[in-house]
């Protein structure tokens, strides 16, 4: 009821016109084919560079109010990208770390809402990726969720279970007037074709499973090789970055090789857990890293 | 109105594949393939084969007197109890391990609530030789003891779901997962019609003898059909020949728990809304920001949050009602069945008879009630419901 109310005066905004123009340089009044997506985001991959260092977190863990004290310390720690989880009651493409550490988020209070406020009381400087579950963004709305990414500064979403064909054909003009990129995942069943019409469909970077496992449930990282060495052959448009099984330096150097950098999820939760500073806990980590 | 499924998946506004991109190669094959295997005169020759001699259709359609003279109308019992294995889940499963043949998958996996479907699905991959891993709840492995031991006879991995409510819904996300950490050897043989498309469609195919055996066993058509649902696999077995025939009132019964007002319920077309679960857009239980809530019935295989898309479409089409019926209602109505019929059913099943003392009954009416399976892995609770220890 809170939400309604909340999305209710933004509508009513006497000054809707004015902040509509502000938020969204590519409404109606703009001609489509000059609306380009733009946001940190894109502009970090525009030169398609290497090395590149994302962290992925659950938002409200290990305690609610984390999610910004975590974005602070990574900010200062300087990776080049932050990924924060919507907890979901069913994150049924995660693996158990991450399970774990949605139930305890939503145990803690967690939130679309409550996400937003927090982010919205932080200025966030690096390019901030939702992971999320289609079913909490569609009872939110979609308009008014990437109306509020735009607003608090993320620049881009991940939703694993909504799948190309029913974001081209019903969601993506949503996502283009906030300038909200849409990542997509591929796998090494993906076929070469889908993979193709992936890159041509993709406006920020192309998120590579590196084994076909829910993530953080595998531990061999030389079986990816492989699949990102075929990926590098590709010559995708997309920058690519690898995920799902990244724990350390190493791997992370390895998956480098191939790809424009990787993101570490299940691990970097398991640093933060049971310690007594998230802050140094994450900066060293991230120290470790790059 | 069409109450079937479009090309794309969706029955009217429900269905589809929501489906992580880690899946897509494999719900693309089966939505290549399901049809034409099904349509091959191999298929067809051996499904029905297996039907007859393994599972023993067609299962009778039985006149109950003693119920009938109670209600003031016919009530036939069409007895899926009687099928192999003690419910109609086999239908299904026999279907499916014919497309798994089909498509050369070595290794099976399921999810189960009651342990029907596990043991169905392990029945079936003893038939034919091939691996089977069956996820359950923690609280269901408990509660339907008897069914995970005959799965473990049959030579099943039975996989403790210890996440959420450790039930039904719990169990289809541990299964879900196996499936893409596996993708390439495995079939997941999903036991109702829900999951992303073309399984609503597909399991919806394989159970639809029961009705096509209604058709062939009745003299024109009854009046009502009435089914539990918790998924919603028998009562679509048994509506679907009977979508087109408007003369037929079809009703759906699900489990109030203790009751829909009451936040211990199961009651997911009563009280739900829509949204996305387990791959599918359907009506579930949510909570205002989208998170699914943990459903309650006593009985295992009614005990999950979301329904059949198809199920959804046809109560917001106004072609099927759907009714709910609380745990306590649901002991009364077996102690009855049992004692006027000799028939004991299944915890699930006597949820559908409940609700004949609510329906305005004539004694021309005739009443056709899918008595989907039998209540031997229900004992444990009956006796400590019942007190008849």
């Amino acid at each position: 009821m809170k939400e309604e109310q909340t999305h209710q005066s933004i509508a009513g905004d006497p000054f809707k016109k004015v902040t509509d123009f502000i938020l969204n340089p590519c409404n109606e009044q703009v001609k489509k084919e000059e609306c380009i997506m733009k946001n940190k985001l894109t502009e970090l991959l525009q030169n398609k560079p290497e090395g590149l260092l994302n962290i992925f977190y659950t938002a409200g863990y290990p305690q609610l109010e984390d999610t910004t004290t975590l974005l602070t310390a990574l900010e200062y720690s300087k990776v080049d990208l932050v990924e924060i989880g919507i907890p979901f009651s069913d994150p049924l493409a995660d693996g158990p770390t991450i399970q774990e550490s949605s139930k305890i988020a939503l145990e803690n209070g967690m939130s679309i809402e409550k996400l937003f406020s927090q982010l919205e009381k932080h200025t966030v400087k690096v390019p901030l990726l939702l992971m999320g579950y289609w079913n909490p963004v569609m009872q939110y709305g979609l308009e008014a969720f990437c109306k509020r990414c735009h607003e608090v500064g993320v620049d881009g979403l991940i939703v694993p279970d909504l799948p190309m064909s029913i974001y081209q054909t019903e969601f993506k003009e949503v996502f283009e007037k906030y300038h909200i990129s849409n990542i997509f995942l591929v796998t090494p069943q993906t076929s070469d074709k889908r993979i193709r019409e992936i890159d041509k469909n993709s406006n920020g970077f192309i998120y590579a499973v590196s084994s076909a496992s829910t993530t953080g449930s595998k531990t061999d990282f030389s079986a990816a090789a492989d699949y990102l060495g075929k990926l590098k052959g590709m010559n995708l448009n997309t920058p690519i970055l690898t995920g799902f099984n990244i724990k350390n330096k190493q791997n992370f150097q390895d998956a480098c090789e191939y790809v424009n950098g990787a993101i570490i999820g299940s691990e970097f939760i398991r640093q933060i857990t049971d310690v007594e500073d998230i802050s140094h806990a994450a900066a060293t980590f991230v120290a470790s890293i790059k | 109105m069409s109450y079937q499924v479009d090309e794309k998946g969706f029955y009217g506004e429900f269905g589809g594949a929501f489906i992580p991109e880690l899946l897509y190669p494999n719900i693309e094959e089966l939505q290549e393939n399901y049809l034409e295997i099904e349509k091959s005169p191999e298929f067809q020759k051996e499904f029905h084969q297996l039907l007859k001699d393994y599972v023993g259709r067609p299962t009778p359609l039985f006149l109950a007197k003693r119920l009938s003279a109670k209600y003031g109308a016919e009530i036939w019992l069409k007895r899926e109890d009687l099928c192999h294995t003690g419910a109609h889940k086999i239908n299904n499963t026999i279907g499916q391990i014919l497309l798994a043949e089909q498509l050369g998958k070595k290794r099976i996996i399921a999810e189960t609530g009651a342990g029907q479907h596990g043991v169905a699905t392990a029945t079936v991959c003893a038939l034919k030789g091939l691996e089977c891993i069956v996820y359950m709840g923690e609280k269901d492995i408990k509660r339907q003891a008897p069914n995970v031991a005959r799965m473990k006879m049959l030579g099943a991995t039975v996989r403790p779901a210890t996440s959420g409510s450790k039930t039904l819904k719990d169990a289809t996300n541990e299964a879900m997962r196996d499936w893409i950490n596996n993708p390439e050897n495995t079939h997941y043989i999903i036991g109702s019609v829900v999951g992303p498309h073309p399984y609503p469609d597909m399991v919806a195919r394989y159970q639809s003898v029961i009705s096509q055996e209604i058709k062939n066993q009745m003299q024109g058509l009854p009046d009502y059909v009435i089914a539990c649902v918790g998924g919603g696999s028998n009562a679509m077995g048994a509506f679907y020949h009977f979508l087109d025939d408007q003369e037929v009132q079809l009703i759906g019964v699900e489990a109030a728990g203790l009751g829909i007002h009451t936040n211990k319920t199961a009651a997911t077309l009563t009280l739900g809304t829509p949204g996305v679960l387990h791959a599918s857009r359907s009506i579930m239980m949510q909570d205002k920001d989208g998170q699914v809530v943990e459903p309650h019935s006593i009985s295992a295989g009614l005990d999950y949050p979301g329904i059949g898309p198809a199920h959804a479409w046809l109560k917001v089409s106004e072609r099927a009602r759907y009714m709910a019926v609380t745990d306590a209602d649901a002991l009364i109505a077996a102690v009855e069945v049992s004692r006027m019929e000799g028939i004991i059913p299944a915890l699930e099943t006597a949820h559908a008879f409940s609700v004949l003392k609510d329906l305005e009954l004539k004694p021309t009416d005739r009443v056709v009630i899918n008595l989907s399976g039998r209540g031997d892995k229900d004992m444990n609770t009956y006796m400590e419901e019942l007190n008849l220890l």
